[in-house]
């Protein structure tokens, strides 16, 4: 905590110094919210902060305006500390309209500033907005306790556009860069790589140019000359490692990660894949890449996009599929012909809310048991999962690798919340990365010596490839004859194979990295056990709790099937087990199966991540009942 | 195998057991596979047979080639995805009527629209046999079946109309009982660049014996056949003595005694609208004055394949960008130094 704070007078305005800040934008799902979020996040990680952003919007493209189901939001927390959360609750509201401020107010905090844009309070606004007749917020003291500013950002926009030529509704498609401006004014920002990106979003419409950058401009300079408006922020660069970084989600980051693999593998990718919210940008992003071969297969359905790939494989190809749960529900099937095939395969689910259609657009870790067992038979899949957005990068490279040396499919859980998040990367160069070995079986005159379901150390059988000549052999479905692959109805082999399948897959816990703690002791009392996206917060949580002198442990499991080899033996060394998940309890379940150790649940099921004190909470009120327990009230 | 000595049928017979029911139309199937595929100048490791389920599906155990006998319906799709990343192969489906028209329905059009060089081999008996009695949906309306004992409500696709209306390059009709035709239109498929769909006539002498005996036994073949032939006029008859004219675009019988073989429909293989009434030529053959149906090649186009379109654009992006840097990417666009 600052004693005291630290002003520097700058152009006659007010400049006050701030360690971080959390800003969300708000407005109707049209109104350009998730762009302008976007670029003030580049223009700050490219000052140097720290970032973590969450954006959070309707399922519908165009939602009913004005309304709050409309509402889309960018919330961005930028900092010059480490940031590893989009930030619990709100400085700064910027909102577009009423419904964007009645559906955000209460992530505010006190004292906590909100601009308005006036335009939006109109009778018609507030009543969709559903406040009360006659009630308009910006007026009747409702917001006495925030600091409140009211801007026309329709009529400033208009204004500054009256002689561009642009009609009346292209105009007001650029009030987001009014706004915009007027927060780089704020915060002491460039426009630079705003300017930019505008040059080149309409490179092939000069006059949109012209009127996006003017209105861009007009948005700062109101700042700089409206009475109103009297402090400005800064948030300097954020001390972090030394090097080159850039932004990054982790949808991108999947994709990257996929043909990262696919050059250190020399093989080629080939992505089968089926339209679905919010995996589809890994498809985008594929598709741009094809100058390093790689192959998007957008199928007719989700089966097809698994199938094809799986036929890919079988050809010998990189073969990945993407999808989301409900997508995933539908590939089940092939998942275990892929199994029993012993092909590599990447599956990415890029979890959101459920079941059936659930919340496309929310974020959730409900996926982990379907991940873990939902298929029929005894049918075993490595599970790893990504922390953070370019974390994504590093386990789809991991899971390409495991399915390769295995010939094994692999599932990869990212889900919608870090998939669409951005945070700054510290990229690697090529050579940085490992080599992914691959060995196609070779030729051989004489069949008789080829065994299609011989294995290697690993368990691993040979992948043998059409066009090679003397391997010619038959794969499917049906139960395999051990090492020779035919069919076969044997109750000993078919028990045998099951095994054999298990041991292989549990064999890799021998080949991942040992899990270590995030932070905290061996001996602390209470151990926080996550997995998937809730990386940021628990590492916030527990910072804060240990810094308020709580004996608490953070470990972050990646390895969820198999477990790495340790993990039995760090969970029995913590009296008290919490394991916080974005669902009504899936990790837990495996762990106190596996381990039998009395772990408890932090469950949250609101399609939404954790705040730091959802997490702080559950760990005081655990070690309150202990204490109370222990006759010693805290 | 040597590798001077060409292939013979007896290279692409395996060790496995053949487990058709005696008598099934499927040992004649493979048989003309076996005897063909020497004919065809490939090499058998480039040769990859795909099926799904049923009893057709385990085709593939029984090809000394490479080989997937995948899961119900998928073959088509996991066809796709092998031709898309290895258009040096040559890819044989092998389907049924409910695997490639009921529980595989959408990857069967999608794969005829997106033209695939493949070929499908579709064995339709009008019964689901493998799992015991079932109609499919291809059995004809009314039909007695293990799951129909009232008989089937369900009506009944017509295959070659199905592949038609989802724009195949390569439709043709055979049977099972006619190895000599069989054989001729298997080349035919294997020439054609793209997907070539074949529907199989083929008898399954458990659950629905003799569905097509009026089309394949000596005595009444003829009068219920056209087999057609490109630029051949539609004859047909016991002494060939009926021939079919296009009335408009309704087809007619008629006794040669009374027509010339220049006034009688000329097929024409790239004509796409009268395949669609060729097609359309399904009557039930037990009804009186009932079209023969045609068997033969229906329609045959050339039509550019998505495996070369897709390779074709992978090539020209990295002409035109150069092959792709994976630092340049995993740079990206806007960076930033911290020192």
């Amino acid at each position: 905590m600052h004693l005291y704070k630290q002003y520097i007078f700058y152009m006659s305005k007010l400049t006050e110094i701030k360690d971080d800040v959390t800003i969300m934008f708000a407005g109707d799902s049209g109104d350009g919210i998730q762009l302008a979020g976007t670029q003030f996040t580049d223009t700050a990680a490219l000052f140097g902060n720290d970032i973590s952003t969450f954006p959070n919007f309707p399922a519908e493209i165009r939602a009913p305006q004005g309304t709050l189901a409309g509402v889309s939001g960018f919330q961005l927390h930028f900092g010059s500390v480490k940031i590893n959360t989009p930030g619990d609750k709100l400085d700064v509201l910027v909102v577009m309209n009423a419904a964007a401020l009645k559906a955000n107010l209460k992530n505010l905090k006190k004292g906590g500033t909100i601009i308005a844009n006036i335009d939006g309070f109109d009778r018609k606004n507030l009543k969709l907005a559903q406040y009360d007749d006659n009630q308009n917020p910006l007026e009747d003291n409702s917001l006495n306790n925030y600091k409140l500013y009211t801007i026309d950002v329709t009529k400033q926009t208009k204004a500054s556009l009256s002689e561009s030529g642009l009609g009346t509704k292209d105009a007001e498609r650029s009030k987001n860069m009014f706004l915009l401006g007027f927060i780089y004014w704020m915060y002491n920002r460039k426009m630079d790589s705003t300017i930019k990106f505008i040059e080149d979003k309409f490179k092939h419409n000069q006059q949109l140019i012209d009127a996006n950058i003017k209105v861009l401009k007009a948005g700062y300079n109101f700042g700089e000359t409206s009475e109103v408006f009297s402090n400005r922020y800064e948030v300097k660069a954020a001390p972090m490692p030394k090097g080159t970084y850039r932004g990054i989600t982790g949808n991108q980051a999947t994709a990257l990660g996929l043909i990262a693999a696919a050059e250190k593998s020399g093989l080629k990718l080939f992505y089968g894949t089926y339209p679905i919210t919010p995996a589809s940008d890994i498809l985008h992003e594929l598709s741009k890449h094809k100058n390093f071969g790689v192959k998007t297969f957008q199928a007719e359905d989700e089966i097809a996009a698994i199938c094809a790939s799986i036929g890919a494989s079988f050809g010998g190809a990189l073969a990945v599929t993407g999808s989301s749960g409900p997508g995933i529900a539908l590939k089940t099937e092939a998942i275990g012909l892929a199994l029993m095939l012993e092909l590599p395969l990447v599956i990415v689910n890029v979890q959101r809310g459920g079941p059936s259609t659930g919340l496309p657009t929310k974020t959730e870790q409900a996926d982990l048991l379907q991940a873990v067992y939902g298929r029929n038979g005894e049918a075993p899949v490595p599970v790893i999962a990504a922390c953070s957005p370019s974390n994504c990068f590093d386990m789809v490279f991991e899971a390409c690798r495991i399915a390769v040396e295995y010939m094994t499919p692999v599932m990869l859980l990212t889900d919608g919340y870090i998939a669409n998040g951005a945070e700054p990367w510290k990229f690697p160069s090529s050579t940085e990365l490992p080599e992914i070995k691959v060995e196609f079986a070779q030729s051989s005159n004489t069949i008789e010596n080829f065994m299609p379901y011989a294995r290697n150390e690993k368990l691993a059988r040979p992948w043998a490839i059409p066009g090679t000549k003397g391997l010619e052999h038959r794969i499917g479905g049906l139960e395999k004859e051990d090492i020779t692959g035919n069919i076969s109805y044997d109750p000993n082999n078919h028990e045998k194979m099951v095994k054999l399948r298990a041991a292989k897959v549990e064999g890799i816990s021998h080949r991942i990295p040992e899990q270590t703690y995030e932070n905290g002791q061996k001996n602390a009392d209470v151990l926080l056990v996550g997995w998937g996206g809730t990386y940021g917060v628990i590492k916030s949580a527990v910072a804060e709790l240990i810094a308020e002198g709580f004996s608490v442990a953070h470990i972050h499991v990646k390895y969820l099937n198999p477990f790495p080899s340790n993990l039995g033996s760090i969970l029995k060394q913590h009296k008290n087990i919490l394991v916080p998940e974005l669902n009504n309890g899936q990790l837990v379940k495996i762990i106190r199966d596996k381990y039998l150790v009395p772990a408890q649940g932090i469950n949250k099921i609101q399609g939404l991540p954790f705040h730091a004190s959802d997490i702080k909470e559950a760990v005081y009120t655990l070690l309150n009942q202990k204490s109370i327990l222990a006759g010693n009230p805290a | 195998m040597d590798d001077n000595k060409p292939l013979t049928a007896k290279d692409l017979v395996t060790n496995q057991e053949v487990r058709w029911c005696p008598g099934c139309g499927d040992y004649s199937i493979l048989k003309q596979v076996q005897t063909v595929i020497p004919e065809l100048g490939l090499k058998r490791e480039n040769i990859v047979f795909i099926s799904g389920i049923g009893c057709s599906s385990r085709f593939p155990y029984y090809m000394e080639t490479y080989g997937m006998h995948s899961i119900h319906g998928r073959a088509t799709a996991i066809a796709s995805g092998l031709k898309a990343v290895r258009d040096d192969l040559s890819v044989w489906i092998i389907t049924g009527d409910g695997d490639s028209l009921s529980i595989g329905g959408n990857h069967f059009i999608h794969l005829l629209r997106r033209n695939f060089d493949v070929n499908i081999l579709l064995f339709n008996n009008e019964i689901y046999g493998l799992t015991k009695g079932q109609y499919s949906p291809t059995s004809h309306k009314g039909q007695i079946t293990k799951s129909s004992p009232f008989g089937t409500v369900d009506y009944a696709f017509n295959p070659v109309a199905l592949c038609l209306g989802a724009d195949a390059s390569f439709i043709a009709r055979t049977m099972d009982r006619d190895p000599i035709h069989m054989r001729e239109i298997l080349k035919r498929a294997h020439l054609h660049k793209g997907a070539s769909a074949i529907e199989i006539y083929q008898n399954c002498n458990v659950f629905n014996d003799g569905a097509f005996e009026l089309f394949t036994e000596k005595t009444t073949k003829k009068l219920h056949t056209v087999f057609v032939n490109h630029g051949k006029p539609l004859v047909f008859g016991q002494d060939s003595e009926k021939g079919i004219i296009l009335d408009g675009t309704t087809p007619r019988i008629v006794e040669l005694s009374n027509y010339s073989l220049n006034d009688l429909w000329i097929h024409d293989e790239s004509d796409r609208n009268k395949a669609f009434i060729l097609a359309r030529m399904f009557d039930d053959p037990t009804q009186e004055g009932a079209m023969p149906r045609p068997f033969g090649v229906f329609y045959a186009e050339t039509r550019a394949c998505y495996e070369d379109l897709l390779n074709q654009q992978v090539e020209k992006i990295t002409t035109t960008r150069g092959k792709g840097n994976l630092d340049a990417i995993l740079r990206g666009n806007s960076v930033w130094e911290i020192v």
